[in-house]
């Protein structure tokens, strides 16, 4: 079963090294969308530093949504669902391993970009591991949740639509622990706690999510 | 193993106490005209659809019960033929390679040989034709090593040759104890064979359609 996991995982990292598109549009969305605000704020270093952590944060979760209605929709269009309920494993499995592939060539590359762009936000060097600490968690809660939204509205129409408006409230929580984290470590205060609240969420996320996104493909194909 | 069967399609009936039985080595043919909910049966068997009454039985056991098991014995042709265009034909296939277990290389190489696409292997799926395609997804069938087959009209755009490639794979398929279920509006090679014909649209004889012809003829009299 591990192994059939893992093949499915495969397959999708390469099925996205071929569609290169994707990841690279959800990076580049990212570094664009943040540099948009200095341009919008004015130049002032003060204000840019106090708005750096939420500035990354609501970036890298929009730009993380991007490529989610593609990841369920492209395999309910060509029938290819079908066959991968058809595999044997379990469809919370099949959906986690799904989410893996996104958190992978999504979450990931996010977590590179976000230094360069904190770099240039003006964020204090000693702050970027805790950034980065934060956004590994968060970057996996949020391939987590969205993509057990992205399952749960596939089928129906204007699901590209639905998606955000039902995963971007379920994450408030991790944005606003992994952003409170950053200011904490900028102002010096602890910023452990909301790293822990923000583990916390994503070890409740782990079990739960794939459970909702197999039912919801097992709905899709129905 | 499936008793009384029907299925709701939106609000309309699509299946009407259907019941069919397979033994081992058998093959059914589901015939009946468009819209008969022969693909809808077909989804049925496999497990993807739950029927909105009667029980599917696999060995006295209701495949409800353990549908993750089921998938395992299914190997299932749908409509469509679920290639991803820029994985190569043997790419597309690797996953459902190691789900049939065993040694997948050689289990991928015989399958590809018994449809003979050999020498596709390592096109990519865009590239084929549609009856190419067609052929990659029947060895897949193949590759799931599963007992059952649902086979959703799989001549569809297959030559002369591949049908008889096709006919000769259900046929060792058989022999071996498998079990065959196809839909198909043309003369599939399949030996002896049961034939199970949908009659389709049970609620259309009654109901508005049928009021309105009624008026219809009404006023032309």
């Amino acid at each position: 079963m591990m192994e059939l996991f893992c093949a499915v995982v495969q397959r999708d990292l390469r099925l996205a090294l071929r569609h290169g598109a994707d990841t690279l549009g959800a990076v580049l969305f990212f570094i664009l969308t943040g540099t948009l605000f200095p341009l919008a704020l004015g130049p002032s270093p003060d204000l840019l530093r106090h708005m750096a952590p939420g500035i990354i944060w609501v970036c890298a979760l929009l730009a993380a949504l991007l490529p989610l209605d593609r990841l369920f929709g492209a395999e309910l269009e060509d029938g290819s669902l079908d066959q991968l309920l058809l595999l044997g494993l379990p469809p919370s499995l099949v959906a986690l391993a799904k989410i893996t592939a996104h958190w992978l060539t999504t979450g990931v590359p996010l977590l590179l970009a976000a230094v360069p762009l904190a770099i240039m936000l003006g964020l204090p060097t000693t702050t970027l591991p805790i950034l980065l600490a934060g956004l590994l968690l968060g970057s996996m809660v949020l391939s987590l949740i969205g993509g057990m939204g992205a399952c749960i509205v596939l089928g129906a129409r204007r699901g590209g639509v639905l998606l955000p408006l039902l995963v971007l409230p379920l994450i408030t929580p991790a944005l606003i622990f992994g952003a409170a984290a950053i200011d904490a470590a900028r102002t010096g205060l602890p910023w452990a706690p909301d790293l822990e609240l923000l583990g916390a969420f994503l070890t409740a996320a782990i079990p739960l999510c794939p459970l909702a996104a197999g039912a919801g493909l097992r709905a899709a194909v129905e | 193993m499936a008793e009384s069967l029907s299925v709701f399609r939106g609000d309309r009936l699509v299946l009407d106490d259907v019941s069919l039985s397979l033994e081992r080595g058998g093959a059914l043919l589901l015939t009946g005209p468009n819209g008969a909910g022969k693909s809808t049966l077909l989804r049925v068997l496999a497990g993807l659809r739950r029927p909105d009454g009667g029980a599917l039985l696999w060995d006295g056991m209701p495949i409800t019960q353990d549908r993750t098991a089921h998938a395992a014995r299914v190997a299932y042709l749908g409509h469509q033929d679920a290639l991803k265009p820029s994985l190569t034909v043997q790419e597309n296939l690797a996953l459902f390679a190691r789900a049939g277990g065993g040694d997948t290389d050689a289990a991928l190489k015989t399958a590809l040989k018994a449809v003979d696409l050999l020498h596709l292997s390592t096109l990519p799926a865009r590239l084929l034709s549609a009856g190419q395609k067609r052929r990659t997804a029947l060895a897949r069938v193949l590759l799931a090593q599963a007992p059952l087959w649902l086979l959703d009209e799989p001549s569809l755009g297959l030559d002369a040759a591949a049908v008889d490639l096709l006919g000769a794979a259900i046929a060792t398929h058989r022999a071996q104890g498998g079990l065959v279920v196809a839909t198909t509006h043309v003369p599939l090679p399949l030996g002896d064979v049961s034939h199970l014909n949908l009659p389709g649209m049970p609620d259309q004889s009654r109901g508005w359609w049928g009021a309105d012809e009624a008026d219809l003829t009404g006023d032309a009299a």
